[in-house]
């Protein structure tokens, strides 16, 4: 009955050893900005912590740090990080895949099965898959129907045989998640506003597919610079397209060193000819002594006359 | 470690920055490079922490009993904390616009402060400005949509130097009314003897010195001392000379020398923008703007410059209550 017990007060004399069984801790706050809070009290955090996932960029995502405190290491983490080294993915590479991912550790099972098996029966390896799920953690979010659209829409789009787009396509597997518009544009920048014919942009493409992901804006002054002031004619731009990847003013940097060493010679058939991918992907030092021929305080203080 | 790093980050240093790159991205390009560097260095090592863990009983198979560990505390493990510096306060100085190149001076931390009284000494900026007659364009430089094209072949550089002895008579009378001093003292001859006037407030842009460097028709290039100006009045002036010289001329480049005390051999350029260096730049410019500040500001208001004039009014209004 009620009135028969009476309540235990708070003021009542204990033995000594159930005042030690009793353990007292601070309350877990509610509501809380980060994941540091409960990172000491959650077992699947602090596994996730000892895989190498960064939690200071997940608890920045939307929803991705509610959603591992909800998971049970147990009974669901682990058969998904079973299921990422059976696709091939290396285990000191579970960590940043995690961070960059999260929500992979929310998704079905089965469906993620389905999806590796479509990408198994469009013919990719193993260790490509592997690579292309590493490179882009988000692929396997994708639905099987949304992936079958996006291949074939590379395949209509740059007209490369069915090798080539596949090839490509493990090289950049970014160009499957992200947006198709976009690469459309940037097609069509290379055609009408560049002026390159096409077979040469699917070589372009073929080379250095990031051009595809790239601003229009910073295309078009690359170019600019690169046709118009160095002189450089399509078919050069053909054989080196990694010079659109880099920093114009980088490119515009080396051209007037070169230029006013006397050494700006682009054109293979003369003599002390410079190729445009080494005028690029060199690093400071060995461009100034192999090709321009002068110490690192030269460059410096031309740089400073600019 | 990153505290050391940090400690010497305090003060003011110049930078390099190059043509075609706004002022803005320069600034978070040395924020950014810095921030790599501080957060590279290791931090402090985690809290340590005593917990009960459950282990395998020494005696037989089976039982656990709980052992005492010193376990280190999670919540300050690198990964869960993030980096430890995330933003730095880096202040810019007399700002350079998109097209022009040249000294920029950045102040870190504690040497914010000394920016405005930096600004506040109003120091003279040198600049070198190439033009090109034969042409004139709707923003004064080579890159805008033209408007006239014409000849050139009747200008020499004495008709050149003569125009700009009469830019800077102009600009000195102006410099004279705008510096508020009376004229009529024995003190404001000795500061004029010595060079010192110039205005202490705010006045519209002033040409203290003009020269011509080079003369190569049709490119010229011209040396600039000036106050309180932007880099498009002095695409301006390359205008207006071309227009007095019954031609026309644009500007092909805007690139500042000095900049108060800071000079193109204290600038780094952009393949020294790390740590270290900027910190061996800090060093060396301390002396000199330190005694640059109590030459021109002084303590309190002992300086000639305040007593004489400056900005009296000022003084004026602070007196009546």
């Amino acid at each position: 009955d009620w009135d028969d017990i009476p309540p235990s007060s708070a003021l009542e004399v204990i033995s000594e050893e159930e005042a030690v069984q009793i353990i007292a801790e601070p309350l877990l706050p509610i509501q809380s900005s980060t994941l540091r809070d409960y990172v000491d009290h959650s077992e699947t955090l602090a596994k996730l912590v000892h895989l190498g996932v960064d939690l200071s960029q997940v608890e920045k995502r939307q929803k991705a740090g509610q959603l591992l405190l909800t998971l049970d290491f147990e009974k669901d983490v682990k058969k998904i990080l079973l299921f990422l080294k059976d696709v091939g993915v290396e285990d000191n590479q579970l960590g940043p895949f995690l961070t960059k991912n999260p929500y992979i550790l929310g998704e079905d099972l089965e469906a993620l099965e389905t999806r590796v098996a479509y990408l198994k029966s469009k013919k990719f390896g193993k260790s490509e898959i592997a690579q292309m799920v590493s490179r882009a953690p988000y692929l396997l979010l994708f639905s099987v129907e949304r992936l079958d659209n996006r291949l074939g829409f590379f395949k209509n789009e740059l007209g490369l045989s069915v090798k080539k787009t596949k090839d490509l396509v493990i090289r950049l597997p970014r160009l499957l998640t992200g947006k198709l518009e976009p690469v459309k544009e940037n097609l069509q920048v290379c055609q009408i506003e560049l002026g390159f014919q096409h077979n040469e942009i699917q070589q372009i493409v073929y080379k250095t597919p990031k051009i595809l992901t790239a601003s229009k804006k910073r295309l078009k002054q690359t170019f600019d610079y690169l046709h118009n002031i160095m002189g450089i004619p399509h078919h050069m731009l053909t054989r080196f397209p990694q010079v659109f990847n880099s920093k114009l003013l980088r490119i515009r940097e080396r051209h007037m060193f070169l230029a006013f060493l006397g050494r700006a010679q682009y054109d293979p058939a003369q003599p002390s000819y410079v190729s445009l991918d080494q005028l690029v992907s060199l690093p400071d030092e060995v461009f100034c002594t192999e090709i321009a021929k002068a110490s690192m305080q030269d460059f410096e203080n031309f740089l400073k006359t600019l | 470690m990153a505290a050391a790093g940090l400690a010497g980050l305090a003060g003011l240093f110049a930078v390099y920055k190059p043509a075609g790159v706004a002022w803005s991205r320069v600034r978070e390009a040395v924020e950014t490079r810095l921030l790599r560097e501080l957060n590279a260095a290791p931090g402090r090592p985690p809290r340590q922490r005593v917990r009960f863990l459950p282990a395998p009983a020494p005696g037989g198979g089976g039982a656990l009993e709980l052992v005492a560990a010193r376990v280190p505390v999670l919540a300050d493990h690198p990964l869960v904390l993030g980096p430890r510096f995330r933003k730095l306060k880096i202040g810019a100085g007399h700002r350079l616009d998109v097209k022009a190149s040249g000294v920029f001076v950045l102040g870190i931390g504690h040497g914010n402060k000394l920016l405005t009284d930096l600004y506040n000494c109003h120091l003279t900026k040198v600049y070198t400005v190439g033009g090109l007659f034969g042409k004139a364009t709707d923003d004064f430089s080579d890159t805008g949509n033209l408007v006239e094209k014409t000849t050139f072949d009747h200008i020499t550089r004495e008709k050149l130097e003569r125009i700009l002895a009469v830019i800077q008579g102009t600009n000195q009378k102006a410099l004279l009314m705008y510096s508020n001093i009376d004229m009529k003292t024995q003190e404001a001859y000795e500061l004029a003897v010595k060079g010192l006037i110039r205005p202490m407030g705010k006045s519209p842009p002033i040409i203290t010195a003009v020269r011509c460097i080079q003369f190569a028709l049709p490119e010229f290039q011209l040396e600039i001392h000036c106050l309180h100006e932007t880099q498009q009045y002095l695409r301006k002036l390359v205008h207006e000379i071309g227009l007095e010289l019954k031609s026309s001329a644009v500007c092909t480049q805007v690139r500042r020398i000095r900049d108060g005390v800071f000079t193109v051999d204290d600038a780094l350029p952009r393949t020294q923008w790390n740590l270290q260096s900027i910190q061996e730049a800090i060093r060396n410019c301390q002396l000199k703007v330190e005694t640059e500040l109590e030459k021109t500001l002084g303590h309190g208001e002992n300086s000639p410059l305040h007593q004489l004039g400056g900005d009296m009014a000022e003084h004026a209004r602070q007196e009546r209550p």
